[in-house]
């Protein structure tokens, strides 16, 4: 029998905000343990939270961005569990009115190769909604030690309908997540730092069959790989089981990306009752439509809109759109260089070629760059005015790397210009054309290639700095009329 | 010069500074000396710190001396609940969850009683994270009523008021779930006001119901209790509960010649239960009000018989997850016996809670479990609201509301301890107030043959405070209750 995987996706996503998700203290990664905790993060008697108004817009922003419903109010709840990582043993979350309801993430799925653009597709979301994160435990022989310096961290999760099915459909869908949510400036989404954490909820069914299998939640999938070899992982696991005629029982399982194994956690009768109820210690926040008309105005370009609009309005090849879109920050630099040159393609080709590839070899981020738009759009001009001969070009950017010159200026201080006195190259092209009267004749009956013959001459005279393209046209020019 | 100052009104204690006549070393130092004292036989405090009060006090006579008074309780010391947070002092709940627990920082009303001058004097003992009605549920010791020692001064705040009541502290900040500040007020004969949820910020304040506490103060007169509501209440940006209402001057406000108010009697605050004592007292001084031109109208409360149910729900729902946070991992109590991290939870709660802040959690844990959810909290909260309702239909008649504090004078102690229900009950009258979210005082309205002190609770409008104070005042200004004291004789 043939089986598909019905997947759905819980993506935490920490918020990037200047603060905590409910007090002033600063939020951040790789402070001294404890370092950023106060009397609301550690819990104290008596300390009480106060929503950042800047967490609930950057969620907002994302709900925005993917195309989902914003409630009209945001409201707080408490869920109660005890665990030592939760200072006060209760996580201020949203329960029932979650912030953001429906909308979905386009998804790219793998094309015939990488020069090919995958198929398309929109993964429905369930919700999205606001919480606190929690702190991080260290377990060792001495004891176990708790970091709070992660917690209250605002954290924002991201649920998907079952509506993905394939490993290589989650995998798109968190690459396309991620891009988003650096677009718009909400999270950097780095799993290494546990900015962007990722469970899934996977089972089997007949193909054919509409009812749901019964599903496996995976966790601790703690990079976008593991999250698609989890999930293969578990694909087959389930088939297996379910061919040698067992059945699969819910249960939460731990994927070791390291051993390609997992084992189960806990199983579905140790769930816990959360007892959630309003939190009574933060009021309900309206957002109205003049609230959310701001925050419509500062979401960018989605990706695959922008994309898309690079491959119809500038032509550029897909291969070097899937270089500078999911890149924001390239994405732009390279739309100054296309507006600043008049010609895309070419400087397209050089911020995916030769740009990415110096900045990566110098391991130079692309904000620090000494190549700006200008540069690319004023190298981009001169080879097409023909000003400079290829080869020269390149010795152009690489000086452009090293000191951050306009071209213009390392063309006429390193001498690259090509011949510019149409009047001296015309004059050496008469004197080429009158030592060689039976190239001459070939030419005229009809031999295209004894043009070739004058060439030399010509770049000898010049000495090599004339360009090749001038004096093609220039001899030829002089051959018609002679 | 000393014992004389002990029960002077702040009023006139802050004229005597102004003077000259005494400073706030030597104001302080009577306080000690009464509080050495008298508190042996009255346990009113968990603690107290007589070099910092003495300090505080040099402070305050440095800033008179250089022209830089804050006003008038600058140098006035205003006792403090063990469960409003002081920067360096004990923060206990008396509870022995918390019995090492220093706090690192102020409440906000502890700040604003500080930039008010005042002296930040003792640590005042209470039910248990202020749950109960008697005081009997501490831990640390059981506070005696100044008027009767072998009797109860109330609760939770008990010992803010016996402080007050016996002259250990000019004034005192209690907090209020459910009657917490004018029930005790009302048993040791000192007026307690309890304000509009919002007015006062709970930041510092360990939560007990969050959705009702408010802390509010314990002074031996109207004037005085105007005069501390001043100095507390206003927006916080750090209790996202506090309104940023704008706040009177109570002070300027309270004595209106010839006001006159139309005054509510509901018929439901006089029914079975109530002691006869209590109601003729309070018939008197409905009296009264009579007397001076006000006209009495009677209102209709009807949803009065579900609030003390709805109360134990609500109340109960949110204590239990606000008391999550005393597991013993980061401070407070940790068991020495535990295994593991779930061991320690059960053992440090175990050992470190008392029997009545056992049984709230529990019943609160149960109404918000699967379930239960809709059964209990959400229908408390629509009782909720109806009572609201009906207090807010009435205030379109009348402009506040006049009620006994509580149903009987101070019991004794331990009368009650066995049996939770009849001392649930003891709060009856002051639980609606907190439930619709109102402002209510109770003012010393005459004493029990026996002489325990009676209570005349005073219902105001949302943010009524500085009316409900004036007509406290109306009454009191004919009624010399607050010059007599207890005389602190007996067991």
């Amino acid at each position: 029998m043939n089986y598909e995987a019905v997947i759905g996706l819980e993506v935490h996503v920490q918020v990037r905000t200047a603060s905590k998700m409910f007090t002033r203290v600063a939020a951040g990664f790789g402070a001294p343990e404890n370092s950023l905790t106060d009397p609301v993060v550690l819990a104290l008697p008596g300390a009480l939270p106060v929503m950042n108004r800047e967490a609930l817009n950057q969620v907002v922003k994302a709900g925005l961005m993917l195309g989902c419903a914003i409630a009209p109010v945001c409201k707080w709840d408490r869920k109660n569990y005890f665990y030592p990582d939760s200072p006060k043993n209760y996580q201020i979350s949203q329960y029932d009115n979650p912030i953001c309801v429906g909308g979905s993430v386009e998804i790219e799925l793998p094309g015939a190769s990488r020069n090919v653009m995958g198929a398309h597709r929109a993964v429905a979301l369930t919700r999205i909604h606001l919480e606190e994160d929690v702190g991080k435990l260290t377990h060792g022989a001495g004891g176990s030690l708790i970091d709070f310096n992660r917690a209250g961290t605002p954290l924002m999760e991201i649920v998907s309908e079952p509506d993905l099915r394939s490993a290589d459909e989650a995998f798109a869908y968190l690459t396309a997540l991620k891009t988003i949510m650096i677009y718009g400036g909400i999270s950097d989404c780095d799993m290494e730092k546990g900015q962007m954490r990722c469970d899934a909820n996977v089972s089997i069914r007949p193909v054919g069959a509409t009812a749901l299998g019964t599903k496996v939640e995976l966790k601790n999938l703690n990079s976008i790989s593991f999250v698609r070899a989890g999930i293969a992982h578990e694909i087959r696991r389930q088939v297996s089981v379910v061919e040698r005629g067992g059945a699969i029982v819910q249960e939460t399982r731990d994927y070791d990306g390291q051993t390609g194994a997992s084992q189960s956690l806990r199983s579905k009768e140790m769930a816990h009752d959360y007892r959630y109820f309003p939190d009574p210690d933060l009021m309900p926040v309206r957002v109205d439509e003049a609230w959310k008309a701001r925050i419509r105005a500062g979401c960018p370009e989605l990706p695959f809109d922008k994309q898309r609009r690079f491959l119809s309005e500038y032509q550029v090849p897909y291969t070097i759109t899937s270089v500078l879109v999911p890149d924001r920050a390239l994405s732009d630099f390279f739309e100054e260089a296309a507006r600043l040159s008049g010609k895309p393609q070419a400087a397209g080709n050089w911020i995916a070629n030769d740009l990415l590839r110096e900045l990566g070899r110098a391991g130079i981020p692309l904000g620090a760059s000494r190549v700006r738009p200008a540069h690319v759009a004023g190298l981009v001009k001169l080879v097409e005015a023909g000003a400079i001969p290829g080869p020269a070009a390149r010795e152009v950017f690489a000086a452009m790397m090293e000191t951050g010159e306009a071209p213009e200026v390392i063309v006429d201080r390193r001498g690259l210009r090509a011949g510019t006195d149409a009047g001296e190259l015309e004059q050496w092209c008469r004197e080429a054309l009158a030592g060689d009267a039976r190239s001459v004749a070939d030419f005229k009956a009809g031999k295209d290639s004894a043009i070739n013959a004058f060439k030399g001459p010509v770049m000898r005279a010049a000495k090599g700095k004339a360009n090749p393209k001038l004096v093609d046209e220039t001899l030829r020019r002089l051959l018609r009329d002679a | 010069m000393s014992a004389e100052l002990i029960f002077k009104p702040i009023t006139e204690l802050a004229s005597l500074l102004a003077e000259g006549k005494v400073s706030s070393v030597e104001l302080m130092r009577a306080h000690v000396a009464r509080t050495r004292a008298v508190d042996p036989r009255l346990q009113a405090f968990n603690s107290f710190d007589e070099a910092d009060a003495l300090s505080q006090a040099a402070a305050s006579d440095g800033r008179r001396a250089a022209g830089a008074s804050r006003g008038p309780l600058d140098g006035i010391p205003v006792g403090m609940k063990d469960v409003i947070s002081v920067a360096g002092q004990p923060l206990t709940a008396s509870s022995r969850m918390l019995a090492n627990y220093v706090s690192p920082y102020d409440a906000t009303v502890t700040r604003r009683l500080r930039e008010a001058g005042a002296i930040i004097w003792g640590r005042l003992n209470l039910d248990e994270f202020a749950m109960g009605s008697s005081t009997e549920n501490s831990a640390t010791r059981t506070t005696g009523n100044p008027w009767d020692l072998t009797r109860v001064p109330g609760g939770s705040s008990g010992g803010s008021a016996a402080a007050v009541a016996a002259g250990e502290a000019a004034a005192a900040l209690g907090s209020d779930t459910g009657g917490s500040i004018r029930q005790p007020a009302a048993l040791c004969g000192v007026v307690g006001l309890k304000p509009t949820y919002g007015l006062v910020s709970r930041y510092g304040l360990i939560a007990f119901a969050s959705s009702l506490d408010q802390i509010g103060p314990f002074a031996r007169s109207v004037e005085d209790t105007a005069i501390t509501l001043g100095a507390i209440a206003g927006h916080d940006p750090l209790d996202s509960t506090s309104l940023r209402n704008p706040i009177p001057d109570y002070r300027a406000g309270l004595d209106r010649p010839g006001a006159t108010w139309k005054l509510g009697i509901a018929r439901e605050y006089f029914a079975e239960g109530l002691d006869p004592e209590v109601a003729a007292a309070v018939e008197r001084a409905v009296d009264h009000y009579r007397s001076i031109g006000c006209e009495i109208r009677e209102v209709s409360l009807p949803h009065t018989k579900y609030a003390v149910g709805a109360y134990y729900i609500i109340a109960t729902a949110e204590c239990s997850s606000n008391l999550s946070r005393y597991d013993g991992v980061r401070y407070g109590h940790r068991s020495a016996e535990a295994a593991d991290a779930v061991d320690l939870y059960f053992k440090s709660r175990a050992e470190g809670f008392g029997a009545e802040v056992k049984r709230r959690i529990i019943l609160g844990t149960y109404v918000l479990s699967s379930g239960y959810y809709d059964a209990y909290y959400l229908r408390a909260q629509k009782v909720r609201t109806l009572i609201r309702r009906d207090f807010l239909n009435a205030f379109r008649e009348v402009d506040a509301i006049l009620t006994p504090t509580s149903p009987t004078a101070a019991f004794r102690k331990g009368e009650r301890a066995a049996d939770p229900l009849a001392m649930y009950l003891s709060d009856i009258y002051t639980i609606g107030v907190n439930l619709a979210g109102l402002p209510g005082i109770s003012v010393p309205c005459g004493f029990t043959r026996g002489r325990l002190p009676i209570g005349l609770q005073i219902i105001g409008k949302p943010f009524g405070e500085a009316d409900m104070l004036a007509i406290a005042r109306a009454y009191e200004r004919d009624h010399a209750w607050s010059a007599q004291h207890p005389e602190m004789n007996g067991a």
